[in-house]
């Protein structure tokens, strides 16, 4: 696009009382642009104003007032460029003159004396006008091919429901289920706990009316004894590649190679051509990910249903629970199989079970934990299988022995009805043994509701197994991504495809798959029912949005994405392996494929890319490098004392905005420092640094959100890669004789703006310490 | 057209409700392509959740989300928000509403630039109840420094008053306007969501444990809002009698849920908020007792039971299985004790702490006044969802006490749900 520039300075918001506005102008007029003011930019006199001069053929405008975080869509122009250069928040606000004095008449003639929040706005305009000339308009990205059908895979209650979900709303739906038919592990069960209002009952298994519906539905596919062999494509346009169980195929998913397997016998890595041949070797009759299944099934998107199976109780640690020694100590899922084919009768002799003991803690050493993966589940499991007792036999009793009764919000109801039962005993207690007794068993617990030590006569013992979820140990989806197979990172969640967002519980790591019911959580039915629900949704709406060629979340609507030069491309792969979502395929040579639907466009390939050939439209090396070279680095050339010059890399999503309301409650702190916000760390790529410090700026840090296991990332990794591209800095530094400290890099929740000042003033301090940057000047 | 996805103009949906789960509904269905009206009786968006201080497991402040969630509204022209606004009247049937929302006047124009002179103009000190009462506020106010719309706010209480007229002049921006009216728009809609959340359970109906006769019992959404670094204590948690540091603190749970007399249900959250603000605690007062009551402690899923181990290991947190009896003060010290059964021993358990804070559960919105239109309730007031007759779905703590998660899930489920109706149309 052919850019007119237009550089207009508000004057509202004290901004004129506190900056030399027309030295701003002039500012402005260095760079051949005319500046214009007004009094109010974003009231409606001052909207009017900015349009007149877009009608005028002003394409590109620099405005001068508050942060880009408010008055977002005032100043939203079709077609145009705008950048919003921060003075409010960024300059005036956090710099009152009260604490930083303007120069006086008789200080300004004396050419030694200079301004440190004027050269601040002055940097900030010219920062703008800077990178509007490296950043162009985006165009969406459109596929070549598209379909709006769902694959879910699995079919029991959660895929089912998620399958009649997207079909309601108008979309056709496949369903591929391993088993030979349709409703998963509630085909297993007698009676269900309650999904609705007043959960009070036990309710027939909803999978039969599913089971029903779906068949009925004219948009449904239903491919049982199928198994997903290979995922391959992206959202829009994944590829999926069917067998059956025990099926060995070419388009069987190829793994990553090991990494012991990725350096020579020195420990020195691998070419790029000798890796793919030990990686075919290694995947041998499996064709590469690259290769497309000429028979595949297109789809525009995933429901992840695949389930869970009982989590298994063996080993040592439940030798007391007389597991393994005694066939009446069963799991609640082998109950339920008991109870499911009529009366409860015990495994060893087929007597009639009429004294049951519920077990839902391996006890113990006083730990009052439930069994692995147990969630809530498993004491509403309890409940409704105590209930079975008591239907089966009318002298039944029904023990349940827990530490805590889970039964949270209103399945509260369902634990309440079965309390006025006069058969189920209900004590919290640590279970110490089960051993054999007189024809039966007996349980012995301390520290219960009903006495220090309680001993009971059972004819059978359940153990409260947990529900382990299917991506335990299968990646299931077989994703065709250099990445690997499976989800990543889920070891976090205990192999739970869960996610990291409590805001947005749909989001992980791979774009267009989203999990739900069991094998995200343990969760009961009606959860399960629910999760499908959104689960649907967020498909239809990642289709919808590939569509239309915009990102998904969070940055939901962004029309740009990464765009490669690749003449220039040294195939090190970094971009591949640190994309946080596997957006990025690499060949047999290593350059990557990208796959711009599954990008979040984070900018994680662009932070990471040392030939730094990777950019988007309003965002890449050259927009924000220039930023960084237009700041003003005075020297003792300028001035007897030149002021320091600190750069501040910001991630836009929490420690900008934190800096925005340190601004907005006039909390100060130094005027020496150039912040630029970057769409994550992850973006960040080390030759800003390098280009600040060797144009003399005395220090550089990075201002991101906190990593580790509880990472408040919105792209997953950035802050982390950050950290690590940082530590390798270091010896980029030492190696120029400049101290490692004068880079740092800093964690804030985007709530800590009252932290955020002494963050940065502590830093300056440090850096003063050190003393100015010895290239500065040169 | 049965299936046309595009949203013509008669397929809107309204969203009832801009705290969360409303937000998540709102903004997962106009993501879509759907137009949305999320309708707001606050000022501002992000309802209970914008007063926490952290969410648990991570511990990570709730404006994260909202951020991203306000950038997603205003990078998003399909919806349209309406804070201080109410819904009077439902007519029509499914897939063919006509809604009545008045739209109660801010007094506050889009010329406000948060600039805060009017505030500092006012002089009238009036309740902050986004602080529960534990700090004032002026007539002119931003609701919190994060909230969306990001514009100053008029008390009616000071409207006819001389700080109206002192706020009026102070502001440069023609942004006061003391003569709005409260208005009514007329819109037709397809699909209704009601995500119109939760009251914290009013903690003075439990009269034996003392709210609101001790100074230094006090609930958990209050510790909430002084864990906060916006609170009223800017993140200092001293008990309110006399700003003392803690020494001790106790946590009573099911304080109201679980009894037949106050909530019969379960709150879902009562229990990992307490573990959580047991974390503040610990932050702020590294050797500080704290005492959590229980009847059971429920922590489900394997996050949520980290979570939980975490706090045991620390050998300062004591938990006693027991439903508190009794909460006195000292009126000397102002120290309160918690008086409680031992569940287990049978022994009468009696803790003297420095202040003590109340778990109060959730209770629905609609169960103290109920919704202007035909929604179903069951005997505690949440709205009972009717898939098969569709049109008006409850999502969040509308429908049943839940974590902020399942409120998330919920709410995009509920998305597809009226996004249903209109397709079926």
């Amino acid at each position: 696009m052919d850019k007119k520039y237009g550089v207009y300075i508000c004057e509202g918001c004290s901004i004129s009382d506190s900056l030399d506005v027309g030295a701003l102008k002039d500012v402005a007029g260095e760079e051949g642009l005319t500046a214009k003011t007004h009094a109010i930019l974003c009231g409606s006199d001052g909207v009017d104003f900015l349009k007149k001069e877009i009608e005028g053929g002003v394409n590109t405008l620099i405005l001068c007032a508050c942060s880009r975080r408010v008055n977002h869509d005032v100043f939203r122009f079709e077609g145009c460029i705008v950048d919003r250069v921060n003075l409010r928040e960024g300059v005036v606000w956090p710099h009152p003159r009260s604490d930083f004095p303007a120069l006086t008449e008789e200080e300004k003639e004396d050419e030694d004396n200079f301004d440190r929040v004027q050269m601040m706005a002055e940097d900030y305009l010219k920062m703008g006008m800077a990178r509007v000339e490296k950043v162009d308009l985006p165009e969406p990205y459109k596929l070549d091919s598209f379909t709006n059908k769902i694959l879910v895979i699995g079919g029991g209650v959660t895929g089912m429901s998620a399958a009649l979900d997207a079909a309601k709303a108008g979309y056709p739906v496949t369903i591929i289920e391993k088993e030979n038919q349709l409703g998963g592990a509630a085909l297993n069960w007698r009676s269900q706990l309650p999904v609705s209002d007043p959960y009070e009952t036990l309710i027939a298994p909803v999978a039969e009316e599913k089971i029903k519906a779906v068949e009925a539905h004219p948009n449904i596919t239903v491919k049982t004894g199928t198994l997903l062999a290979r995922l391959a494509g992206q959202p829009g346009e994944f590829l999926a590649t069917l067998k059956k169980p025990g099926e060995k195929i070419e388009f069987d998913v190829p793994y990553p190679l090991p990494d012991e397997m990725k350096v020579d016998e020195k420990g020195k890595e691998l070419d790029a051509e000798t890796l793919h041949k030990k990686y075919m070797e290694y995947n041998k009759g499996r064709k590469d990910i690259l290769t497309l299944d000429p028979n595949g099934d297109k789809f525009g998107a995933v429901v992840l249903a695949a389930g869970w199976k009982p989590s298994k109780i063996e080993g040592e640690a439940y030798t007391h629970l007389g597991v393994g020694q005694y066939p009446d100590v069963v799991t609640n899922a082998q109950f339920e199989q008991i109870a499911k084919s009529g009366k409860i009768k015990r495994p060893s002799d087929g007597k009639k079970a009429k004294s049951v003991v519920f077990i839902q803690s391996p006890g113990k050493d006083e730990d009052d934990s439930d069994f692995d993966f147990a969630g809530s589940v498993t004491s509403m499991v309890s409940l409704k299988q105590a209930k079975y007792v008591r239907d089966d036999y009318d002298d039944g009793k029904a023990y349940i022995v827990y530490q805590h009764m889970r039964t949270p919000g209103l399945n509260e109801n369902f634990y309440k009805s079965l309390q006025q039962d006069p058969g189920i005993f209900l004590t919290k207690g640590n279970v110490v043994s089960v051993a054999k007794n007189d024809g039966g068993l007996m349980v012995e617990a301390t520290d219960t509701l009903l006495g220090e030590k309680l001993k009971i006569k059972a004819d059978m013992v359940v153990l409260a197994a947990g529900m382990e979820p299917a991506t335990n140990d299968d990646p299931v989806v077989n994703l065709a991504y250099r990445q690997g197979p499976g989800f990543r990172d889920i070891s976090l969640f205990d192999g739970f495809c869960d996610s990291n967002f409590i805001c947005f519980p749909y989001e992980t790591q791979r774009t267009g798959i989203y999990a739900a019911g069991a094998v995200r959580r343990s969760m009961t039915t009606e959860e399960a029912m629910e999760d499908a629900a959104g689960a649907a949704l967020k498909a239809i709406q990642c289709i919808e949005s590939s569509n239309r060629g915009v990102a998904v979340h969070p940055r939901s609507g962004d029309m740009t994405f990464p765009d490669f030069f690749f003449q220039r491309c040294t195939q090190c792969k970094r971009c591949t392996e640190e994309c946080p979502f596997g957006a990025l395929d690499d060949d047999a040579k290593g350059t990557p494929k990208p796959n711009p639907t599954r990008c979040r466009r984070c900018g994680t390939c662009m932070g990471a890319c040392p030939e730094r050939i990777i950019g988007f439209a309003d965002y890449n090396i050259d927009s924000i490098g220039s930023m960084v070279k237009s700041i003003g680095v005075p020297s003792e050339d300028d001035y007897t004392e030149p002021p320091y010059r600190i750069l501040g890399l910001v991630c836009e999503n929490d420690a900008y905005p934190a800096l925005d309301i340190a601004g907005l409650n006039r909390l100060s702190y130094s005027a020496d420092v150039r912040l630029i916000p970057i769409r994550c760390l992850g973006s960040m790529n080390v030759i800003w640094i390098k280009d600040a410090l060797s144009q003399g700026m005395d220090g550089v840090f990075l201002l991101g959100c906190k990593h580790g296991d509880d990472y408040q990332c919105h792209f997953v990794k950035g802050s982390e890669l950050a950290d690590i591209r940082m530590k390798k800095i270091g010896d980029a530094l030492a190696s120029l004789a400049l101290e490692t400290e004068r880079v740092a890099q800093f964690e804030v929740a985007i709530d800590e703006y009252d932290k955020v000042p002494k963050i940065i003033n502590d830093f300056v301090e440090s850096i003063e310490e050190l003393g100015p940057n010895p290239f500065k000047g040169f | 057209m049965t299936n046309d996805n595009t949203a013509p103009a008669s397929g809107s949906i309204m969203v009832v409700g801009g705290g969360i789960s409303g937000l998540t509904t709102a903004l997962e269905a106009a993501e879509v392509g759907y137009e949305v009206y999320l309708v707001e009786k606050n000022p501002y968006l992000g309802g209970r959740v914008a007063q926490l201080n952290q969410y648990f497991p991570k511990l990570c402040p709730p404006t994260c989300g909202l951020e991203i969630n306000f950038r997603r509204i205003k990078d998003n022209p399909r919806i349209k928000v309406f804070t201080q606004a109410e819904i009077e009247k439902v007519d029509g049937n499914t897939g063919n509403y006509k809604v009545a929302v008045k739209i109660n006047p801010r007094y506050v124009n889009e010329n406000c630039t948060c600039c805060g002179d009017c505030a500092q103009a006012c002089g009238i000190e009036l309740n902050d109840e986004f602080n529960f009462g534990m700090s004032a506020k002026k007539g002119a106010s931003l609701p919190f420094e994060m909230a969306f719309p990001s514009r100053f706010v008029l008390s009616s209480q000071i409207i006819g008053t001389e700080d109206a007229q002192k706020a009026k002049t102070a502001c440069k921006y023609d942004a006061i306007d003391l003569d709005m009216q409260p208005k009514t728009l007329d819109l037709s809609v397809g699909s209704i969501v009601w995500a119109t959340g939760w009251e914290p359970y009013d903690a003075s109906k439990i009269d034996n444990l003392g709210f609101g006769q001790y100074d230094n019992v006090v609930t958990n959404m209050m510790i909430e809002r002084m864990a906060a670094p916006n609170g009223p204590t800017k993140g200092k948690i001293e008990r309110p009698s006399d700003s003392k540091a803690l020494e001790s603190i106790a946590f009573v749970q099911c304080a109201g849920s679980r009894d037949e007399n106050h909530l019969p249900y379960c709150s879902y959250i009562c229990c990992m908020a307490s573990l959580k603000q047991a974390t503040y605690v610990r932050e702020r007062y590294p050797d500080a007792k704290i005492y959590i009551f229980y009847i059971d402690l429920r922590a489900p899923g394997q996050r949520y039971e980290k979570f939980y181990k975490n706090i045991k290991a620390d050998e300062n947190v004591f938990f006693i299985k027991g439903k508190v009896a009794e909460v006195s003060e000292d009126q000397a010290t102002k120290n309160v004790t918690v008086v409680a059964e031992n569940a287990v021993t049978g022994e009468k358990t009696s803790q003297t702490v420095d202040m003590a804070v109340l778990a109060t559960g959730m209770q629905p919105t609609a169960a103290n006044e109920k919704l202007p239109a035909d929604l179903k309730y069951n005997t505690d007031g949440f709205i009972i969802n009717d898939f098969e007759k569709g049109g008006m779905f409850a999502a969040g703590c509308a429908n049943k006490p839940a974590d902020v998660v399942s409120c998330n899930q919920n709410a995009t489920g509920m998305a597809l749900k009226a996004i249903q109706t209109l397709a079926r149309k």
